[in-house]
């Protein structure tokens, strides 16, 4: 059964059994790669989605889950959107507000859609990514790729915890609704009172927090934790994981000479 | 019978920071291979001894010594390979983000290749009878399925002692048999804090009766559970 | 009311109503990628490399062995606490960033390093927050938030005394400001990215926040009245600071006057940061002066929107201005006393 806060979908694929380290690079180098695009370069745009549903599909992830998880930064679309209205151009239309005469013009409307353009596909590499791979492997291949040891030690420490803490939340959440009858316009108590009461929820998982933290030290100084961050080593890349590694940049560069040209 | 006991406490008291007096002159020796259990009403010190036996509390004056070892200074990291602890909660001991990394915690804080922690791994989760489990994370698994994993992080480095708090608790009728007879199989010297005196009739022979930070009896199961008068005077009860 | 401030307002009314937090969605001071330009991406990234490891060294220099599991649980339970939200009105809500209640409670390099697992788990899981653009939402969330909150703290704190309500409305104060300045911060990175021209972003973003962060006042104000009754231990301030506490505070502060000085200066001349902006074809729009493209008219009574940047921030800056100061006074009265 899935759970909400673990994207992790596991499946038997080419893009599962990659090596997470190849994985994060190519995801990295890719989400790059479509911020350096030029705004307009729209064959590049196609090409890129078309990858990435080629690879969901490989991944057996499914079309409709792969788009409509890119949705999920839609909302921040709006911050671009003036762009639609002051940016110089071929007018397209006016909308009136008022008094109001905001002036929506062809490039205006092409770099608005550009930048969604880019965001959406950005966020398709990530979800392919986390999708497709366990988090514990993301955090060895963070490690392998450099970031501080304690960081890293702190993610993976951190996620095991979220999970109870999330948990925990929804039960106080739940507790607290049982509570707060909406018997009409007056109920709800004050807003100063309905923080306070959220602010106690929050100080009381902090508190519950470091006395579990106390606790998991000790469990870790029963095994012997010295405060050193110890892990088994990750092995050598194959030959083929390079060959995946080369063959993605060579995509990616070609995409961006292409952006390049047509943007 | 001279042998040196394996575990040896000797009069040792404990007050906390905050000044509550948790131990008063607690003396206790285990040999090796007995299974003793330390019963008790609730703050009796239970879970305060235990944390002495491997060091994460105490002071330096060598009053608990381990394999002849004063559980102090440079032999703390010894002993804690010599002592396998499972905390009450397994929450708090299953930390990693999979069972892999839990159980393979141990081995690799001792400083063991690569090879050695893998072999290890699976024994011990083949010992708790949770093979096929090292790849899934500790937040999914079942109470049960928890103590059993907790365990195997314990056995995993191979300790001669074996110290439970609570190891029964929180478990369903089922998952306490199953927990029982697992327990039953176990070959090391075994010490359990434990308000299941069901448990400690079956599994083992020697009970300590600690209230108030001081042993009251320290003696073979069977008679003592046969005090009506002394379990009620600290708050045990057969059920 | 000019052209900006409706668009401002039709922005910020669209972003509270479009569904924020971390159940649904981004939420609306976490960057995705696509909205920032690469190089503003990178030069957060390099800037926030360098904070955050001497945040890591100092950390490993000053909490013992138990650092790992402390900050851990802790971001686990930021993480876990910002979905706790609770309706300010109708259609809003309110809910936690932590970076001020971190730091309150942890100091500013521990709650930076708590901060960065947050923030970044969110980007890295949930897509709540894009990869490339990680540095940039770092610098706003787990540096500008946490130094800003924490400064402003420690000298409201010290200012109020010993008087019971100097917690709640330290923490309070300290919050809002922190999460106003982030947005402020944020604003600016959009504006100098091209995506989001300084006088609709700056508005836009601080009117939000400064709506948000009532939410992140109030919760980080019960939150520290909570803990101070449950574990006075862990609530209490360091009694004596020392010189470099002080700077950092005064730092922080100083942080916070920065962004809100710049800000409206952005808004209110966005050419100078268009010039940065660097996408292509953007470089010829750039020329024209944006804000002369949608005409300004003036609603009677309601204040032009750069004006109303402009008040927030002196306003930010004077209270803080005269913590500061009354600090200062304490501090020279006290040693006038021995």
């Amino acid at each position: 059964m899935p759970d909400i806060l673990d994207p992790y979908r596991p499946r038997a694929s080419l893009l599962h059994r990659a090596d997470p380290r190849v994985k994060v690079v190519v995801a990295v180098a890719s989400i790059v790669v479509t911020a350096a695009l030029p705004l307009g370069a729209w064959p590049s745009y196609v090409l890129l989605l078309a990858a990435i549903l080629a690879l969901a599909v490989s991944a057996r992830l499914g079309v409709g889950f792969t788009l409509t998880r890119g949705l999920i930064a839609a909302p921040f679309a709006l911050a671009a959107l003036p762009l639609v209205f002051s940016t110089p151009g071929a007018p397209l239309g006016s909308l009136r507000l008022g008094p109001l005469a905001l002036d929506a013009t062809v490039p205006g409307l092409e770099r608005f859609l550009s930048v969604l353009a880019k965001s959406y596909l950005s966020v398709q590499f990530a979800i392919l990514l986390t999708a497709t791979t366990r988090f514990t492997e993301l955090l060895a291949a963070v490690r392998a790729l450099r970031v501080p040891r304690l960081l890293v030690a702190v993610f993976g420490l951190m996620w095991r915890y979220m999970f109870l803490f999330v948990h925990e939340v929804n039960r106080l959440r739940i507790a607290r609704d049982a509570r707060s009858a909406d018997i009409g316009p007056k109920s709800g108590g004050t807003l100063a009172w309905r923080a306070r009461v959220t602010g106690g929820m929050v100080g009381n998982l902090f508190v519950r927090g470091y006395e579990r933290s106390e606790r998991v030290y000790q469990a870790m100084l029963a095994r012997g934790y010295d405060g050193e961050v110890r892990t088994l080593p990750m092995g050598r890349l194959s030959a083929s994981q390079y060959g995946i590694l080369a063959g993605s940049m060579a995509i990616l560069a070609f995409l961006a000479v292409l952006g390049i040209l047509f943007g | 019978m001279e042998r040196a006991p394996l575990i040896e406490v000797d009069n040792l008291s404990f007050r906390y920071p905050d000044g509550q007096q948790a131990l008063n002159g607690v003396s206790l020796r285990v040999y090796e291979g007995e299974r003793v259990a330390i019963v008790g009403p609730n703050g009796a010190g239970k879970s305060t001894l235990i944390l002495h036996l491997n060091g994460i509390l105490g002071s330096e004056d060598g009053r608990v010594r381990v394999a002849g070892l004063p559980v102090a200074g440079e032999h703390v990291k010894r002993v804690r390979a010599l002592v396998g602890l499972v905390f009450q909660d397994p929450d708090d001991q299953l930390f990693s983000p999979t069972v892999f990394e839990d159980v393979a915690y141990g081995p690799l804080y001792m400083g063991l290749p690569e090879g050695e922690v893998r072999r290890r791994v699976s024994r011990a989760l083949a010992a708790v009878g949770m093979e096929g489990y090292a790849d899934r994370v500790p937040h999914r698994l079942s109470a049960g399925e928890k103590k059993r994993i907790a365990l195997a992080t314990v056995l995993a480095m191979e300790p001669s002692v074996l110290v439970l708090d609570e190891p029964t608790a929180g478990l369903d009728p089922r998952g306490r048999r199953m927990l029982i007879r697992l327990l039953g199989t176990m070959t090391q010297t075994m010490i359990v804090s434990t308000h299941d005196l069901l448990m400690v009739r079956d599994l083992f022979p020697r009970m300590v009766i600690l209230d108030r930070g001081r042993v009251v009896a320290d003696g073979p199961t069977a008679d003592l559970l046969r005090d009506q008068a002394l379990l009620e005077a600290h708050g045990l009860e057969l059920p | 009311m000019s052209g900006n401030a409706v668009v401002s307002s039709v922005l910020a009314l669209g972003r509270i109503a479009g569904g924020y937090g971390p159940s649904g969605g981004s939420q609306p001071m976490h960057i995705p990628d696509g909205f920032l330009s690469v190089p503003v991406s990178i030069l957060f990234w390099v800037v926030s490399i360098v904070v955050i490891g001497y945040a890591l060294r100092r950390v490993s220099r000053e909490l013992d062995e138990r650092k790992v599991p402390l900050l851990a649980v802790l971001a686990a339970v930021i993480f876990a606490g910002q979905m706790l939200n609770f309706t300010v009105t109708g259609g809003t809500s309110g809910h936690l960033l932590g970076a001020t209640l971190a730091a309150a409670l942890l100091g500013p390099w521990a709650a930076m390093v708590v901060m960065t697992a947050v923030v970044s788990i969110q980007a890295l899981l949930f897509q709540d927050g894009g990869i490339l653009v990680l540095g940039a939402n770092l610098f706003n969330m787990a540096i500008v938030g946490v130094l800003v909150g924490y400064g402003a703290y420690q000298l409201l704190l010290r200012a109020f005394g010993n008087r019971r309500w100097a917690l709640p409305v330290s923490g309070f104060v300290a919050a809002w400001l922190s999460i106003f300045v982030a947005a402020l911060s944020c604003a600016l990175q959009l504006a100098a990215s091209g995506t989001s021209p300084a006088n609709v972003s700056v508005p836009a973003m601080g009117g939000i926040h400064a709506l948000i962060g009532i939410g992140e006042g109030l919760i980080t104000a019960g939150a520290l009245v909570f803990v101070l009754a449950a574990r006075p231990d862990l609530a209490a301030p360091a009694a004596k600071a020392t010189a470099g506490q002080k700077a950092l505070w005064i730092g922080g502060v100083a942080l916070a006057v920065v962004l809100a000085v710049l800000s409206p200066l952005a808004s209110a001349y966005p050419d100078g940061l268009e010039w940065v902006a660097e996408q292509h074809g953007f470089l010829e729009a750039a020329r024209e002066p944006l804000y002369n493209i949608i005409p300004d008219y003036v609603f009677p009574g309601i204040a032009n929107e750069a004006v109303a940047t402009i008040v927030a921030g002196v306003l930010g800056a004077l209270v803080v201005a005269a913590a500061a100061y009354l600090v200062a006074q304490g501090v020279r009265r006290r040693a006038t006393q021995q």
